[in-house]
């Protein structure tokens, strides 16, 4: 068998499926975002206009955009340095040399990750719930008044950011301790020699080592947080007062609520370009500090 | 900090964080066997005073949860071993097989890797309806059938299997799909394992695609149907935590049984490959 | 948010979501379909398979209909159809159940991807939508050669919604309204012996009561998520909601502002909570504890707190007309009808299906068995109905009903008028910048329509 056929043969059905079902629908919604398709459009394909950059005009002009993306936002700043300062300082305890039971503790904090998504939001919306829930008991014993976490547009966030950190705070771990045991002793040995105390040697030797990973780690959460959806689809329906409504769930009800494919799709690029921009700085930065 | 200090310190906080992380799904078990309206009475309870079967019955009874856990399954299952097929061959060829332009596809194919996929939902919706995929497993199957990010995977492990060991096959005169399958295959054998996992993992808990997809009742997976139920059913708790106990039983057994696997898949895919 | 019709929550009966009790006919049941599909609980359904026996040979083919019905009707038509099926041999029903939340979803999709029912039991505020799609087929001509569906038997406003551009596109199945729910008991307290007429006798009124129930307790219950309490206010007004043949928001004038300052008021003095629906899991419940007084509903929960109130307090509450801003108010037009795609294929036979429906007897059995009311005047003349002292309220309200604009993006408009009156309520806009603020976006979010409006006028 010729072997670069054998070799296109190989490729081909996996390349095919990537082109077909995803690179071309993203050419499409690109093409979809510079018209008006909407339900008039669905019913008949005459109402279709094309409208140049206006949905993209529009959504610049629509409040709730800005809100939803004020929204993804604070919860991507909020929640990313929580969530990587979690796994990290889990990371290094499940590390050090002190640790008992170091396989059950991992398995432990990790079991969180693989649960699936919604079921795990069901129980937190309910372990919050203000009159029944378990946590505000909880405050109520070390009386602290009881905090409306869903209900309350100012802590709806921050308890959506709570769950998410819970949720994923495993994974990161899990890849700090690789970067963790990849670091020489020797340079901590190096350090203690010096006089170094425990501070000074994280500041000094793990985190310059971690250097890399902390990138690839901030970059693929961050990627990650950015496409807020299904949290607040599940617990708080947008609400309340459009606090938890994130740019992802915006276009879901643009596109698949309201029947919007024009405007939505516009949506998901004003969406994808943070997202490639600040990853594209990222990488950039941590390369130049590589080469450094 | 001396070591008796430290030894408390480190392992207490490792307690607390067990707890935080465990807790919430201990509790879901523990209501999913209370009485309905149990769990709505001050103070909150932890465990049943009167653990019964009657969710899961009524679970599995009147709201059908077996048929949403076969969909689940038939789906999963569909997507892990199309998936696995199409990503181990072109990883493999990504690494050992020449092609033209082979280094290009490879980064262009990565690059894509930045595009979130929600990007893609609504014009896929419009081709998928165009084929007649809407409203099917098919319509939730073949898109995912190929990532990139399984078949990075596959490659990066290939890089290691030695080149001599192809050759001296191919010398031997055997075409390229036996090597592949008698050769390559179990040498790939541990990342084989991490990609099932994985891709079982993340097709059984997909949420977004399916929502949109499978607009029959009937054809909907566990997570789609709980967030239904969920919105509906807002006062009965010990109910949502029965389905939720459903929907997250099987992945977390899968994991426990084959954590190692998945654990050594996440290090190969992340650290530097 | 649910959509027009009872949110599902409200209900929250576990047979709201049953998949199973969809496209299961039974015919195939009797072919042997498999212990399975038995063993699954299909009650009622399979009870009737004895009764199927009987469906003669008349008919060459079986004709299948596939019916969707929102909410839990569903299971309520089930006992329905053997009636049905015996009177007509060769036409069998297939049911599948949606829940109200995801209803106006599945339906835009199922056009989208050509996979929309033969039948279903449309809520009436959507069928400018569906008629803007040309998914709804057109009944006049059924409707004239009818001897069963007589339009002057039913109330005028609620029929009103089924007429676009001068065709008839559903048939009213049952009929929903707002009005007042209240705990009589609690106002006497107060010092009032009836219920208010006028918006200032109810202001008073909430006054009354929340200075005698106190701190933690409230007048009334708004949740601030809902809709339709407000829209039910605000179409007492004589101003339309739209201006322009439905082309531009009315929002910013004197009667929607009105509207606007008497809720946001509500919750400025402390009579109504601010809260969302999904802070209150139980409403019954805190009805009969006297969280709230007041609370303007529909009438599933007629049957609803008579089943969940203690029975101590099956008196202490009743039902009366929403009072208007001069005198008994009109509120909203509500329902569901029975409507036919466009792409059915035996249309024929769906019309026998909803003209058995519209029957007076199958309706006042129908309410029976679910408590929905009847927008036919003869059903109502029955005497368990006319007995009723809580649908009294209702057939009183039925004859001041007015629709809402018949345009199709009405749902995300109401939707948008909700989202702004909360974030009033909330302090965040002024009761004069919100409702200009909200005509801006409707004004938007109606661009497409005055374009096609414009252009077919062109055309």
């Amino acid at each position: 068998m010729n072997a670069r056929l054998a070799a296109w043969g190989f490729v081909i059905p996996a390349v095919a499926i990537i082109a077909v079902f995803f690179l071309l629908p993203v050419m499409g919604a690109l093409a979809l975002s510079f018209t008006d398709f909407d339900l008039y459009a669905l019913a008949d394909l005459r109402n279709l206009r094309f409208v140049g950059l206006h949905n993209y005009e529009r959504l610049l002009e629509t409040a709730l955009f800005w809100q939803a993306l004020g929204n993804t936002l604070y919860f991507v700043a909020v929640g990313v340095p929580l969530s990587i300062g979690m796994s990290l300082g889990a990371a290094l305890l499940l590390n050090s040399s002190v640790t008992r039971a170091t396989a059950f503790f991992r398995t432990a904090l990790f079991a969180p990750v693989v649960t699936t998504l919604v079921a795990v939001a069901v129980i937190w919306r309910y372990l919050f719930h203000t009159r029944y829930g378990l946590v505000n008991y909880a405050l109520g014993m070390a009386h602290v008044a009881p905090v409306d976490w869903l209900g309350n547009p100012h802590w709806a966030m921050p308890t959506i950011i709570l769950f998410a950190v819970w949720k994923n705070f495993g994974y990161n771990m899990v890849i700090f301790m690789a970067g963790l045991q990849a670091i020489p002793r020797e340079l901590y040995e190096a350090a203690r020699i010096d006089g170094a105390s425990g501070w000074r040697q994280f500041l000094h030797v793990t985190v310059p080592m971690l250097g890399p990973t902390l990138s690839l780690v901030a970059i693929l959460t961050m990627a990650g947080y950015f496409q807020l959806f299904a949290e607040p689809y599940v617990m708080t329906e947008g609400g309340p007062l459009q606090s938890t409504l994130s740019v992802l769930y915006f276009m879901f009800n643009e596109g698949f609520k309201w029947w919007n494919l024009g405007a939505a799709s516009a949506v998901a690029f004003l969406l994808f370009a943070p997202i490639f921009l600040v990853t594209a700085v990222l990488l950039r930065l941590a390369r130049s500090r590589e080469v450094a | 900090m001396n070591r008796r200090a430290a030894v408390l310190v480190v392992n207490g906080l490792l307690v607390g964080l067990a707890v935080i992380a465990l807790f919430p799904l201990l509790w879901m078990v523990s209501v999913s066997f209370m009485p309905t309206g149990a769990a709505s009475t001050l103070p909150p309870p932890l465990l049943p005073a009167a653990p019964t079967l009657a969710n899961y019955r009524e679970l599995f009874g009147r709201v059908g949860m077996g048929r949403y856990l076969l969909n689940s399954l038939v789906i999963s299952t569909a997507i892990t071993l199309g998936s696995l097929a199409l990503n181990l061959m072109a990883g493999y060829a990504f690494s050992k097989l020449q092609f033209v332009g082979r280094e290009r596809l490879f980064k262009a194919l990565i690059g894509a890797l930045v595009i979130p996929s929600q990007v893609a939902m609504m014009p896929l919706f419009l081709l998928l309806k165009n084929l007649g995929l809407i409203n099917t497993y098919g319509g939730v199957i073949v898109p995912a059938l190929a990532g990139i990010f399984g078949i990075y995977l596959v490659r990066q492990y290939a890089q290691s299997i030695p080149d001599e060991l192809l050759e001296a096959a191919r010398v031997d005169g055997a075409g390229e799909l036996l090597i592949f399958t008698r050769i390559v295959l179990p040498l790939l054998k541990p990342i084989v394992i991490t990609l099932a996992i994985f891709t079982f993992l993340g097709s059984w808990n997909d949420f977004m695609w399916p929502l949109i997809v499978l607009t029959d009742q009937g054809l909907q997976t566990l997570p789609v149907a709980l967030a239904s139920l969920s919105r509906e059913h807002v006062q009965d708790n010990e109910l949502m935590m029965a389905g939720s106990v459903v929907t997250v039983l099987p992945v977390l057994a899968l994991f426990l049984a084959l954590q190692r696997h998945y654990i050594d898949g996440l290090l190969l895919g992340s650290v530097k490959g | 948010m649910a959509g027009w019709k009872r949110p599902l929550r409200v209900r929250a009966r576990l047979e709201d979501s049953k998949p199973l009790s969809g496209l299961i006919d039974r015919r195939r049941l009797l072919a042997g379909a498999g212990a399975a599909w038995v063993a699954a609980g299909l009650g009622a359904r399979i009870a009737q398979a004895d009764d199927a026996t009987v469906a003669g040979t008349k008919s060459a083919r079986p004709v299948q209909l596939r019916c969707w019905f929102m909410g839990h009707e569903a299971e309520f038509v089930a006992p329905l159809l053997p009636e049905f099926e015996r009177r007509n041999p060769g036409i069998t029903v297939a049911i599948q159940q949606v829940p109200w939340t995801a209803a106006h979803e599945k339906l835009l999709t199922a056009f989208a991807a050509d996979g929309l029912p033969d039948l279903c039991n449309l809520g009436n505020t959507w069928i400018p939508e569906f008629a803007a799609l040309n998914a709804l087929e057109p009944l006049d001509a059924y409707i004239a050669a009818s001897q069963v569906v007589a339009p002057l038997d039913y109330f005028p406003g609620i029929w009103d919604t089924n007429r676009m551009d001068g065709a008839v596109l559903g048939i009213p199945w049952y009929v929903d309204t707002r009005l007042l729910f209240y705990r009589r008991d609690l106002l006497a307290q107060a010092g009032f012996d009836h219920p208010p007429s006028t918006w200032n006798e109810w202001a008073r009124m909430l006054a009354a009561v929340k200075t005698n129930a106190g701190p933690g307790r409230y007048a009334t219950l708004l949740p601030l998520n809902e809709f339709p309490p407000l829209l039910a206010l605000a179409l007492q007004q004589a101003e339309p909601l739209l201006r322009d043949g439905g082309r531009r928001g009315n929002f910013s004038n004197d009667g929607f502002r009105r509207t606007l300052s008497f809720y946001v008021e509500m919750f400025r003095r402390g009579w109504a909570p601010m809260l969302t629906y999904s802070q209150i899991p139980n409403p019954w419940a805190e009805f009969g504890r006297g969280f709230f007084t007041f609370y303007i509903s529909g009438p599933w929960n007629i049957e609803e707190f008579q089943h969940r109130l203690p029975a101590e307090l099956s008196h202490a509450w009743t039902t009366a007309p929403l009072p208007g801003p001069d005198g008994p108010g009109a509120s909203s037009a509500g329902g569901t009808s029975l409507v036919i795609f466009r792409f059915a294929r035996h249309k024929d036979a769906v019309w026998r299906l909803i003209e058995y429906l519209s029957e007076p007897a199958t309706q006042i059995r129908f309410h029976q068995l679910t408590g929905d009311l009847p927008p036919r005047r003869s059903a109502w003349r029955d005497p368990q109905l006319s007995a009723n002292e809580y649908a009294k309220a209702f057939r009183e309200q039925l004859e001041r009903v007015k629709p809402t604009p018949k345009v199709p993006e009405w749902e995300n408009i109401v939707n948008q008028m909700q989202e702004m009156a909360a974030q009033v309520v909330a302090g965040r806009f002024s009761v004069d910048a919100g409702t200009q603020e909200l005509d801006r976006r409707v004004d938007a979010t109606l661009e497409k329509r005055r374009w096609m409006l414009d252009r077919r006028h062109t055309v």
